[in-house]
């Protein structure tokens, strides 16, 4: 049952993906370039909304979060390299499937690409386990609990920021 | 904004805010009924694990990370499948679908070579995943769901995401 739901939940952001243009190469670059700020308009509106809706969930007790844990080690270098081959590729692990799906194949060099990048770190994981990963480990926080505060105190101030920031980008043009 | 993709366009884009609003919601409905919230990179893990084990099953079976993320079919696998079909459906349907090689903007800094983008395409995805793998996650594991869920990691991520991304496109489109 859980493939099935993987699949249709799948298709649907494929769906919502292909027709933002958020899939294509130009648009990814757009915003690196700070030129055209598609995906960002995108990935934020998800974010507003989710983040919202999946609070609501969680104080009625209808889901549970699933918070990777804050390390500091794994996830600046770690995210470092994953931008500057992102810059290289132009698609993302999730975005490059669906650019091969509306034709734009060249996505297929960086899916097999991402295949031996996968391959490697697993070569690499022992030696990272007890260096990298070891670097400034503070488990899974989220802000609110770094904060010390209530979660609705940092999801009204992210909502209307924004809301500001999407307003700042539709005047410039972005 | 370029003129190349008013020839024959297709139909008109939705808006992003619209398309990330839905994604939005999406994620809300899978949290709801399934528990589970976006993710992509580990699938190529427990892919590069399935092709690694045609050609040495000890191999796979003796490395840690296999064993952690296993290879096999799971929920985020089928859901990466589906963006690839979504996205084919889409297209198709929208007259948005282009068999293409080299994307526009990179054939207008970088000419029209085949290989010269398949070369940096591939590294790029070596580069990429090894630096998903090593944070934990990619723009769909740490930028959406991370983010989304006020995850210190999500929004630490996400921020290198874009700062390598601003560098390498800054060094390869200077002065354009």
């Amino acid at each position: 049952m859980d493939l099935t739901y993987g699949l249709v939940t799948g298709i649907l952001f494929g769906i919502f993906l292909q027709r933002s243009e958020v899939l294509r190469y130009d648009k990814q670059l757009g915003a690196l370039r700070l030129r055209d700020m598609t995906i960002v308009k995108f990935m934020l509106s998800t974010v507003v909304v989710g983040m919202v809706g999946v609070y609501l969930l969680v104080d009625l007790e209808l889901a549970k979060l699933s918070v990777k844990p804050l390390v500091l080690g794994g996830n600046i270098t770690g995210g470092l390299a994953f931008g500057l081959g992102w810059g290289l590729l132009g698609y993302c692990p999730g975005t490059s499937l669906g650019a091969l799906g509306e034709g734009r194949w060249d996505a297929l060099w960086g899916i097999l690409g991402s295949l031996c990048g996968a391959a490697l770190y697993a070569e690499a994981y022992p030696a990272m386990k007890v260096t990298l990963l070891t670097w400034g480990d503070f488990g899974k926080v989220t802000l609110p609990r770094l904060l010390g505060v209530n979660h609705w105190v940092v999801i009204v101030p992210m909502v209307a920021g924004a809301l500001l920031l999407f307003r700042w980008f539709e005047r410039k043009g972005l | 904004m370029n003129a190349r993709d008013t020839v024959n366009p297709g139909r008109k884009p939705w808006s992003p805010y619209v398309g990330g609003a839905l994604s939005g919601l999406l994620v809300v409905a899978s949290v709801w009924v399934t528990g589970k919230y976006f993710g992509a990179s580990t699938t190529f893990v427990r892919s590069a694990g399935f092709v690694e084990r045609v050609f040495s099953p000890e191999h796979v079976a003796a490395l840690d990370y296999f064993v952690k993320e296993a290879p096999k079919v799971d929920w985020q696998w089928m859901f990466v499948a589906g963006i690839f079909v979504g996205a084919l459906l889409a297209s198709l349907a929208s007259g948005t679908f282009r068999w293409q090689a080299v994307p526009p903007g990179w054939a207008e800094r970088f000419g029209p070579s085949r290989p010269r983008r398949g070369v940096a395409a591939f590294c790029g995805g070596v580069l990429a995943m090894f630096g998903a793998r090593l944070a934990d996650g990619c723009p769909s594991g740490h930028g959406l769901s991370g983010s989304l869920q006020l995850a210190a990691s999500g929004f630490v991520a996400l921020a290198c995401f874009f700062a390598g991304g601003l560098v390498t496109a800054y060094i390869l489109y200077r002065g354009r």
